[in-house]
C-alpha cells in the first residue's frame, strides 16, 4: 500500500443528551429531595458526634465482631464525624450531578510560547541592562562578589556546629571494664552461673558504680545477651572458648548491621535473629553471620566469675559494638 | 432588582474598587475543567494534606515533643508507673485521656497513608498517560519533590511518639547516617546532639515535621496548582477534544460543587477509618529502649520498599586503611534510592531526548499506544513491589508458613530477573491491544449473531463501531524512529558517538507500533467482502 491512506476524522462533540431531571419536573423534585436527605443525614451525624462527646463515658468499651473490644466514645465520635462530613460531600456531588448544568463547555487553549518579537525584545532588554551595569567587563567585582556570596553561604553551616559534640572515641567504648559485674535488666541484680539453666537466655547490663543513673545512651551500647549452652556444643577457637564460662557465652545485643536489638533466639538451632533485617548469627560459632545483610559477627564479651562467684567481664569489648562507621578500623 | 441582588452588587463593587478583581474573576470562575475519574487522584492527595493539617494541629495542643524522663500516671493501667519520655507519655494521654484524641491520632495516621497512596497513584496516572510531557515538566519535578518530602515527612511523623517501634526506626535511620563515608559519625552526633538516642532528636524532628516541611509542602502545592490552572488541565482523547481546546465543566458551579463535595467525602471516609480501624496502637509497644525490640518490626508501607532493599542486601563491607565502608547499608539505603528518584525526576527529559519530540501535548496518551513507556513503568513498579514484599518477609513468612530465607532468596534473584520479564510482557500486551483496536475499527464489533448465507456458510455479523469510537481509537500520533545515520557524509562511522547509538537504539524500540487503522483500509476490506 503505497498510496496515501485516508485517516479517520474527528466527528466533533456528541450531541447533548438531557437527563431525566432536566425534562421531568417529578424527577427534578425527587433529585432535590435526595440532596436534602443527604444533608439531613449529615446533620444527624453531627448530633451523634456531640451526643457521644458529652454523654458517653470515656472508659466504656464495646465488643464488636472483627474490631474486637473498642472504646465506645472514640468509635461513636468517629462514626458521627464520618457521617457529618461524608453526607455533606455526597449531597453536594448529587446536587452537581443531577441538578446543575451538565452541558460540556469548550474553551480554547493558547500557546505558551511568547511571540518571536517579545522574545527578541526580552533578550535585548537583558543585554541592555547588563551592559548598563557593565557586568561583562567588571571581572574584579564579579570575582570578589563570588567570594563574598560563597563565604556568606557557609555561615549557616558554621552556626550549626553546636548541634552536637564531636564523636571522639564515643563509638569505640562501652561501660564494660575488666571486672565489671553483669547485672540483670530489668532489676540490676548480679548473676551467678547457677542462675542460668542450659538453653536459657538473659539480657544483662554492666553494673554502674553507685549514684550513676543508667541512660538510654548507655543501654544503646552496653546491652549484652547471655546464652547458656552445653560446653561441648561450642565450635570456638581456644581464645574465644576461654571467653566463655561454664557454657555461658556473652554477645553484644546491638546488631552489627543497623543497631537493632538482636532479640530472637532459636533454642533448637542456636541461632540469634535480628527482627529488623533478619541477620542471623550462629551462637556456637562466635555469632558468625550465617544469613542476612549483617557483615560482621556480634562482638563477644569475655566473661568469668569474681571472688564472690558472680559473673564479671574479663576485659572490655575488643572491638566497637553496633553498626559500622567510617573510623572503624576492622 | 431585589434587595439581595442590590447587596451582592454593592459587596462585589466594594471589592472590585479596591482590587480590580472583577475582570480576573469573570474569566476564571467559568474556567473549564475536563472530567475523568483519574483526575480525582491528585485531588485526594490535596484533600488528605488539608486533613493532615487540621488533625495535626489538633494533636499539637497536647503532644509534648520532649525526651525528658517522666513516670506515667495516666489512665492506661498496664503502663502505670513506668518510666518513659514525655513524648510517649503525652501520646498515651492523647490516646486515652483526651476525648476524640485517639480518633484524631488515627485520622492523622490514616490520612498520611492515604496522602502517600494518592500521590503515588496520581504519579502513575500522570506517567502512564504522558501528562508530564511538554509543557508540564516543571509540575512533574514538583511532584517528584512532593513524593520525596512526603516519605521523609511520614517517617518523621511516626517517629515522634517515641514508642518501641518508632525508636527502632530512628535507630535504623541513625545507622544509615553513621554509614556515610568520612562525615557519618559527625553527622550522627550533630543530628542526635551526642550519642544515640540522646534527648534532642524528637524536639528537632518535631519542628521539621510541623513547621519546616509543611511550609515547603504548602509552597510546592501552591505552585503545582497554579501551574495546573495556568496551563489548563490535560484531557483524554475523544470526539471534539483537540490539542487546541479543553472540554469540560465550568468551575462555577459544577466543578466547585463536585470538588468541594469530594473533599468532604474524602474527609468523611478518613474519619470513618480513624473511628473503626485501629492504626499504630503505640500503647502495645511500650516506651523505647535500645535494648529491646518487638518481633515483626515494620515501617509504614511507603518506607517498606526501602527496608526490603536493606534486608536483601548481601553482607558486604570494605575495611581498608583503617576505615570501613558499609556497602550493605549505602547501596540499598542511599545509592539505589538516589538513582531511582533521580531517574524518575529526569524521565520527561530523557523521553523527549529519545523521541526528539519538542511539541506541546495536551491530549493524554492511552497507555497501550506508548508500549515502551508503559513497559518501563510496569518494570519499575515490579521492582518496587518485589522490594516491598521483602520488606514484609517476616510477616509473609509467618502468615503463609514460608521460610524467611526462601523469600529473601526469591526477592534477591527476582529483583534482577522479574522486572525485565515484566517489561517484555507489558510491551507485548500493549502491542496486542493495539492490534485489537485496529481489528475493532476495521472489522467492527462482534455481535455474537451467526447468520447462514444462502450458500450454507456461517458467518458472524460484525457491527461497525461509531464514528466517535473510531476516532478515539485512531487519533494518536505515530511518530517514526529518529533517523540517526550510522555513517556521515565523510564516511566517519557513528558520527554521534556512543550517545547517538544509544539514542538510535532506544528511539527504534520506542517507535515500535501497530499502524492505526485508516478509512482507506476499512473501505478496501468492505469492498472485498461484497
Amino acid at each position: 500500500m503505497n498510496h496515501e491512506l485516508e485517516k479517520f476524522s474527528d466527528p466533533g462533540l456528541p450531541e447533548h443528551v438531557h437527563r431525566n431531571a432536566d425534562v421531568d419536573p417529578i424527577a427534578e423534585k425527587r433529585a432535590e429531595q435526595q440532596v436534602a436527605i443527604l444533608f439531613v443525614l449529615s446533620a444527624l451525624g453531627t448530633v451523634l458526634l456531640i451526643g457521644s462527646y458529652i454523654f458517653i463515658k470515656p472508659s466504656s468499651f464495646i465488643y464488636l465482631p472483627v474490631l474486637g473490644d473498642t472504646n465506645t466514645q472514640q468509635l461513636l465520635l468517629g462514626v458521627g464525624m464520618a457521617m457529618s462530613l461524608f453526607f455533606i460531600g455526597m449531597g453536594a456531588v448529587q446536587w452537581a450531578r443531577k441538578l446543575m448544568s451538565d452541558t460540556e463547555v469548550i474553551a480554547e487553549r493558547h500557546e505558551f510560547r511568547s511571540p518571536d518579537e517579545d522574545r527578541a525584545d526580552f533578550v535585548a532588554t537583558v543585554k541592555e541592562q547588563a551592559a548598563l551595569a557593565d557586568v561583562g567587563r567588571r571581572t574584579l567585582i564579579k570575582r570578589s562578589l563570588g567570594l563574598a556570596l560563597g563565604l556568606a553561604g557557609l555561615s549557616p553551616l558554621i552556626l550549626l556546629r553546636d548541634l552536637g559534640p564531636l564523636p571522639k572515641k564515643e563509638f569505640d567504648t562501652t561501660d564494660w571494664k575488666k571486672g565489671t559485674r553483669l547485672v540483670t535488666d530489668p532489676g540490676d541484680r548480679p548473676i551467678k552461673p547457677s542462675d542460668l539453666e542450659v538453653g536459657a537466655v538473659a539480657q544483662v547490663l554492666p553494673e554502674l558504680s553507685g549514684g550513676v543513673v543508667r541512660s538510654l545512651e548507655n543501654i544503646g551500647k552496653d546491652a549484652v545477651l547471655l546464652i547458656r549452652l552445653r560446653p561441648e556444643e561450642f565450635n570456638l577457637d581456644a581464645e574465644r572458648l576461654s571467653w566463655t564460662h561454664e557454657g555461658i557465652i556473652a554477645f553484644s545485643k546491638i546488631c552489627s548491621h543497623m543497631g537493632c536489638a538482636v532479640a530472637l533466639y532459636e533454642q533448637q538451632t542456636k541461632h540469634l535473629l535480628c527482627p529488623c533485617h533478619q541477620s542471623t548469627f550462629d551462637v556456637t560459632r562466635a555469632a558468625k553471620v550465617i544469613f542476612g545483610p549483617a557483615a560482621r559477627p556480634l562482638p563477644q564479651l569475655a566473661i568469668t566469675i569474681d571472688a564472690d562467684g558472680y559473673l564479671v567481664a574479663q576485659q572490655p569489648f575488643t572491638e566497637p559494638v553496633g553498626p559500622s562507621f567510617w573510623e572503624r578500623s576492622s | 432588582m431585589t434587595n439581595k441582588e442590590r447587596i451582592a452588587g454593592n459587596v462585589a463593587g466594594y471589592v472590585d474598587d479596591r482590587t480590580g478583581a472583577a475582570k480576573w474573576l469573570k474569566k476564571n470562575l467559568t474556567k473549564v475543567f475536563p472530567d475523568h475519574w483519574s483526575f480525582m487522584l491528585g485531588e485526594i492527595a490535596l484533600y488528605s494534606f488539608i486533613i493532615l493539617l487540621l488533625s495535626g494541629t489538633f494533636l499539637t495542643f497536647w503532644f509534648d515533643p520532649s525526651q525528658r524522663d517522666v513516670i506515667y500516671n495516666g489512665s492506661y493501667a498496664p503502663l502505670s508507673h513506668v518510666q518513659m519520655s514525655a513524648a510517649y507519655a503525652s501520646t498515651l494521654h492523647i490516646s486515652f485521656d483526651v476525648r476524640g484524641g485517639l480518633l484524631m491520632r488515627q485520622i492523622h495516621h490514616w490520612a498520611a497513608l492515604i496522602f502517600m497512596t494518592a500521590i503515588v497513584v496520581h504519579l502513575l496516572r500522570v506517567f502512564f498517560t504522558g501528562a508530564f510531557r511538554k509543557p508540564r515538566e516543571f509540575n512533574w519535578l514538583i511532584g517528584v519533590g512532593l513524593l520525596t518530602l512526603g516519605i521523609v515527612e511520614g517517617f518523621l511523623g511516626y517517629s515522634l511518639p517515641d514508642d518501641l517501634l518508632s525508636g527502632t526506626g530512628i535507630r535504623i535511620a541513625e545507622a544509615i547516617i553513621q554509614a556515610i563515608p568520612v562525615v557519618g559519625s559527625y553527622l550522627s552526633f550533630f543530628a542526635f546532639g551526642g550519642p544515640f538516642p540522646g534527648h534532642v532528636f524528637i524536639p528537632r524532628i518535631y519542628m521539621v515535621h510541623i513547621l519546616l516541611l509543611p511550609g515547603i509542602f504548602l509552597a510546592l502545592i501552591t505552585i503545582h496548582l497554579m501551574l495546573v490552572w495556568y496551563q489548563k488541565h490535560t484531557q483524554y482523547p475523544g470526539p471534539g477534544r483537540t490539542e487546541k481546546n479543553v472540554v469540560g465543566y465550568p468551575l462555577m458551579p459544577v466543578y466547585m460543587a463536585k470538588a468541594g463535595g469530594f473533599f468532604f467525602i474524602v474527609f468523611g471516609v478518613t474519619a470513618f477509618l480513624g473511628g473503626v480501624a485501629s492504626i499504630n496502637p503505640i500503647w502495645l509497644y511500650g516506651p523505647y529502649t535500645p535494648g529491646q525490640i518487638s518481633a515483626g518490626s515494620q515501617p509504614d508501607w511507603y518506607m517498606g520498599w526501602l527496608d526490603g532493599l536493606v534486608r536483601m542486601s548481601p553482607p558486604i563491607e570494605t575495611h581498608a586503611f583503617g576505615h570501613t565502608i558499609s556497602w550493605n547499608i549505602l547501596i540499598p539505603g542511599l545509592i539505589i534510592p538516589g538513582i531511582l528518584f533521580t531517574g524518575m525526576a529526569l524521565y520527561p527529559f530523557i523521553e523527549s531526548w529519545i523521541t526528539g519530540d519538542k511539541r506541546e501535548h495536551h491530549l493524554l496518551d492511552r497507555p497501550r499506544n506508548v508500549p515502551n513507556r508503559t513497559a518501563l513503568g510496569i518494570m519499575s513498579l515490579t521492582f518496587m513491589l518485589i522490594s516491598l514484599i521483602n520488606g514484609g518477609n517476616d510477616i509473609i513468612a509467618t502468615h503463609f508458613h514460608l521460610t524467611i530465607n526462601g523469600i529473601m532468596w526469591f526477592t534477591r534473584i527476582g529483583l534482577f530477573t522479574i522486572p525485565p520479564i515484566a517489561f517484555v510482557i507489558t510491551k507485548r500486551i500493549c502491542l496486542s491491544l493495539q492490534r485489537a483496536d485496529r481489528d475493532l475499527v476495521l472489522h467492527g464489533r462482534e455481535t455474537g449473531r451467526l447468520v447462514m448465507t444462502p450458500a450454507g456458510e456461517f458467518i458472524e455479523v460484525h457491527e461497525p463501531i461509531s464514528a466517535a469510537k473510531a476516532w478515539t481509537l485512531t487519533q494518536h500520533l505515530q511518530d517514526p524512529a529518529l533517523a540517526i545515520p550510522n555513517v556521515d557524509e565523510h564516511g566517519v562511522r557513528n558520527p554521534a558517538g556512543i550517545k547517538g547509538r544509544i539514542r538510535a537504539r532506544w528511539s527504534t524500540a520506542n517507535a515500535e507500533q501497530i499502524p492505526a487503522a485508516t478509512v482507506t483500509e476499512r473501505k478496501e476490506l468492505e469492498d472485498g467482502h461484497h
